[in-house]
């Protein structure tokens, strides 16, 4: 089958959908390729690199359209602004389009696209399961913008991130808040903490506690127990008493932090508003907000969607919702990878030839229309990323004690012990008492002496007792001199053996210390 | 040389090899240490050779110690560093045949005479001890070494009722014995001692085969130990101190290996020598394999990349690198890394290898520096910040199920904890267990990247791919 990725036509938008080292791996999985002239050039991947990864490049956008089997692309169909006619009408019967479409929002292409009568997959419909990860373009999008806000934060502030002293003064750090902390949260966090910057977060999910932290922030907890996590990984409405709390303990950091960066949003509901404009003006002259839920609407009241404001008292207000078309390079590698993923498992064969498998989960998911048929909402997945449904049960496990040995139990072998030394001591004769002293107090010395090994030198060790235990030979070198012609014969045999045991043991010690060196 | 001058060369001897021991135990006193060692049992055999005791056949002991030196050297040298469990446990054998040489002479002579009745007896018990102890080592070390050179199947071959038959040939010993005693009277007891021997070599043959791969390095210095325990008995056999003192060392201090290594596989120590571990496991995990997922297999120059752009990487080596004989490869993509200031330390589980130790010999052999070669203890804190760790051909040693799940039969033992950093390649043939048999759901976790195929190759690949 033949893969088509046209340019993309929505303003502003320098993402492409694939990338020649993408192209490699589809080729592998036996789809030819073709792309339009041009179209990764905003990305800064030329027509000649992709023509060198085997693409075609074809350079009027009808033929690309009618030629290809799937169709890959970034945004979902609008009106082309050149050809004046709209995507859609260049799909054609039996094709595949891949692409976000965001099905909640679009109903009126959502029917234009069936009546089609062709299939189409949806990147933002991919469920959010452990297996499908890989071909999740929303977290790796996500991941771009939240990375690219700190960034543009850092373009609109006035000051360094990280504290420096410095013989013109002392510059102290940035204190950056993170509001929401899912993947474009932690890439923030991430960003502003390796920037330098004091990172705090708050998310109205306790779990992502130690997320946050692993990546660098504080997580600022609120005196109230409320449990936010919604299905999928995603958040959920909070209570009324929650949200005054919590928006008490934002107009507190308000004052305090010169940068926020909000990412809170809830699935298929408009943007809570989180940064009222009292908080705003509670700012510093200079501070930044970037509102990355901007096209929900916005978490802060004053958010004006795709542009930038500077509000009366000097705070500047980010609400771009195009960051991950800002680092087209990035994220066309990402989003392009995705697909390949799914492309991956939907070419079980690798002949070139895509099966829609309903049963499978994550297609199942991302398949919006199939043969012209909505299919979209899929009933819910079956397992999320994280676990949902996680109250602590009371089960009543009996949580075993580790058995304290009583003391009968600890002193038993210690007593059995020296009644058998008295019972010995009490029939041995001396000369062998003498002996055994010297046994015992060696056994107590061999244990000193070699608690502490370095693990490293278990093997050494092993071989140079080895070679000390072959001190065996004294008996046989005394009992080489006995008188019979076997006992020196028996000696002899035991005084050879022992000495490939001495020089091997030791030489083998040797030759190993040898090799340790730092 | 006259008793008093045998005797001061015998406690020089005894405090050299104290030093000896001592000087082993860590890294920077080592070579001392093994100096020690040859010096002191050059002492210890001049001075018996030159001693009251040895009084005609010195040419003989030349022969036999330069044909058996030779040999040794010989052997030595020729070793190839994996080959080293191998090499140790048929070692161990020797001393275990000499000791029940040493015994039978000693039975045998008719020269030796008791001022009174109950020394003759402790004399006997001594003997029968001794050739007992010798025959259990020398048939256990046979076997050790013909599991760890793969003559010998490495799965533990679990007898019914094993343990009322070890019961069993134990009273049988202890009735020999004392038979034996009896019988030493009149002359009869050298049948007793042979059916002993032959009760012993099968007691050391049976406990070594129900013990399996993964618990070979305990056997391998219980072992140790045993050798020196059939030195020490031999010493008593023979009133000879420098015997009962070094033979006790050895001994106790190989038993502390075996103590210490058992504690780190969390493991009992009684259990791993009444063996059978790994049998009886597959029941129990059979239940708790559920669909895992999948893995997510990643291409040469995918691990290049995640090598090449991480700051902190952990290498945790296992039984496969050695089999793959990867480790100079591994030091070589140690090298190029660190030239890219890219921060490359090793893990090393302490059971790691068939052997305790064996990792930091192959990785020493390879010579990668000692100072970025860690224990388990040391760096398992660190992996949160690691950003790659490659597990180089090790399995049950990173598995999270000894944390995660109760049920697992490894459950509880230490593992080294990979899975929190950021990224995990797997270098593995196949999806195969590991020697404890039990699936490993890191392979399955989200951050794993498996890395199929040999791993000598697959890292020569890598390397081409870094430089």
């Amino acid at each position: 089958m033949k893969i088509g990725v046209p340019s993309e036509v929505h303003t502003g938008e320098k993402r492409v959908a694939t990338t020649p080292e993408v192209i490699k791996f589809l080729q592998k999985l036996g789809y030819s390729v073709a792309i339009e002239s041009g179209a990764g050039s905003r990305a800064n991947f030329s027509d000649n690199a992709y023509q060198e990864s085997g693409a075609e490049i074809i350079s009027d956008t009808k033929t690309l359209w009618e030629s290809s089997d799937i169709i890959l692309k970034v945004r979902a169909p609008e009106k082309h602004p050149t050809l004046n006619i709209d995507e859609c009408d260049l799909l054609k019967e039996g094709q595949t389009l891949i692409s976000f479409i965001w099905p909640a929002q679009n109903e009126v292409l959502m029917k234009k696209l069936s009546e089609k009568n062709i299939n189409v997959l949806a990147m933002d419909s991919i469920p959010r399961i452990s297996r499908a990860q890989k071909m999740d373009a929303l977290s790796s999008m996500a991941n771009i913008a939240g990375y690219r806000a700190v960034i543009e934060a850092s373009h609109h502030f006035g000051r360094f991130f990280t504290g420096q002293i410095t013989a013109a003064g002392k510059v102290p750090p940035a204190k950056v808040l993170v509001i929401g902390a899912g993947v474009a949260g932690l890439a923030a966090i991430g960003a502003a903490n390796s920037l330098g910057a004091i990172v705090r977060s708050f998310d109205t999910r306790p779990e992502v506690k130690e997320q946050v932290e692993s990546v660098g922030a504080d997580f600022l907890l609120l005196d109230f127990e409320e449990d936010g996590s919604g299905e999928g990984g995603y958040a959920k409405t909070m209570s009324d008493e929650f949200i005054a709390a919590e928006m008490a303990l934002f107009a507190e950091q308000a004052k305090d932090v010169d940068i926020i960066i909000t990412t809170a949003l809830i699935p298929g509901k408009p943007a809570p508003k989180l940064i009222t404009k009292d908080m705003v003006s509670s700012m510093k002259d200079g501070s930044v907000i970037v509102d990355l839920a901007a096209e929900q609407g916005g978490n802060c009241e004053l958010t004006v969607p795709h542009d930038v404001n500077v509000t009366d008292n000097g705070v500047t207000i980010i609400g771009y919702s195009d960051l991950p078309s800002r680092l087209p390079t990035q994220s066309s590698q990402l989003y392009g990878t995705n697909l390949r993923h799914l492309l991956t498992d939907m070419t079980p064969e690798k002949d070139g030839q895509m099966i829609i498998d309903m049963e499978d989960e994550a297609v199942r998911g991302a398949t919006v229309i199939n043969k012209g048929q909505i299919t979209w909402p899929p009933p819910p997945p079956k397992l999320s990323a994280t676990p949902t449904i996680k109250p602590p049960e009371p089960t009543p496990v009996i949580v075993e004690e580790p058995k304290k040995p009583t003391l009968l139990r600890q002193s038993l072998p210690l007593v059995i012990g020296a009644l058998m030394l008295y019972g010995l001591g009490s029939v041995a004769p001396s000369s062998f008492m003498t002996h055994f002293t010297v046994f015992v107090l060696s056994c107590f010395v061999g244990y000193m002496v070699i608690w502490n090994v370095t693990a490293s030198l278990h093997t050494p060790l092993m071989s140079v007792t080895n070679a000390v235990s072959s001190i065996i030979i004294i008996g046989a070198l005394i009992q080489i001199s006995s008188s019979g012609t076997l006992l020196v014969a028996l000696a002899f045999i035991g005084i050879l053996i022992t000495s490939i045991n001495i020089s091997g043991g030791f030489a083998v010690t040797r030759r190993m210390l040898e090799m340790f060196r730092k | 040389m006259s008793e008093g001058l045998v005797t001061v060369s015998y406690i020089g001897a005894i405090i050299l090899f104290v030093l000896t021991l001592g000087g082993l135990s860590h890294q920077e006193t080592a070579r001392k240490g093994n100096v020690y060692g040859m010096i002191g049992m050059t002492i210890a055999v001049l001075a018996t050779v030159f001693g009251p005791e040895v009084t005609s056949n010195i040419h003989l002991i030349i022969i036999a110690m330069l044909i058996g030196g030779s040999i040794g050297i010989t052997l030595a040298k020729k070793v190839t560093m994996t080959q080293m469990p191998e090499l140790v446990a048929i070692l161990h054998s020797l001393v275990g045949l000499a000791a029940v040489l040493v015994g039978y002479v000693n039975f045998m002579d008719e020269s030796i005479s008791f001022p009174t009745h109950a020394e003759k007896v402790i004399h006997e018990v001594e003997i029968y001890i001794g050739v007992l102890i010798g025959a259990v080592t020398f048939s256990g070390s046979v076997v050790a070494f013909g599991k760890l050179s793969g003559l010998i199947g490495g799965s533990p071959l679990i007898l019914p009722a094993r343990h009322w038959l070890n019961l069993g040939l134990l009273i049988l010993s202890i009735w020999i014995g004392y038979a034996f005693v009896q019988q030493a009277e009149t002359g009869g007891a050298m049948t007793y001692l042979m059916i002993m021997t032959a009760i012993a070599l099968l007691f050391g043959i049976h406990m070594v085969m129900a013990i399996g791969g993964a618990d070979m390095p305990v056997v391998v210095s219980m072992l140790n130990s045993y050798s020196g325990w059939a030195a020490s008995a031999t010493g008593f056999m023979l009133s000879n101190d420098l015997l009962i003192v070094v033979g006790a060392l050895v001994g106790s201090s190989g038993a502390i290996l075996s103590y210490i290594m058992c504690r780190a596989m969390n493991r009992n120590f009684i259990s791993v020598i009444a063996g059978g571990f790994g049998t009886d496991t597959g029941a129990v995990t059979g239940g708790t394999v559920e669909d895992q997922g999948e893995v997510v297999p990643v291409e040469t120059d995918e691990v290049a990349n995640l090598l090449q752009n991480a700051k902190e990487v952990m290498i945790i080596p296992g039984y496969g690198m050695a089999v793959a004989q990867a480790q100079h490869t591994v030091n070589e993509i140690t090298k190029t890394l660190r030239n890219k200031n890219v921060n490359v330390r090793f893990g090393i589980h302490p059971v790691a290898g068939r052997m305790p130790g064996h990792m930091n010999v192959l990785l020493a052999e390879a010579k990668v520096p000692y100072d970025i070669v860690f224990e388990m203890d040391e760096i398992n804190n660190d992996f949160p910040s690691t950003d790659v760790s490659i597990i180089v051909g090790a399995n049950d040693i990173v598995n999270p199920s000894a944390q995660e799940d109760p049920n697992s039969p490894i459950a509880g033992m230490p593992v080294l904890e990979c899975w929190k950093g950021t990224t995990t390649i797997v270098l593995k043939r196949s999806m195969a267990t590991g020697y404890a048999g039990i699936q490993n759901p890191l392979f399955f976790k989200e951050n794993t990247r498996m890395y199929f195929g040999d791993a000598k190759e697959s890292l020569d690949a890598v390397l081409k791919e870094l430089q």
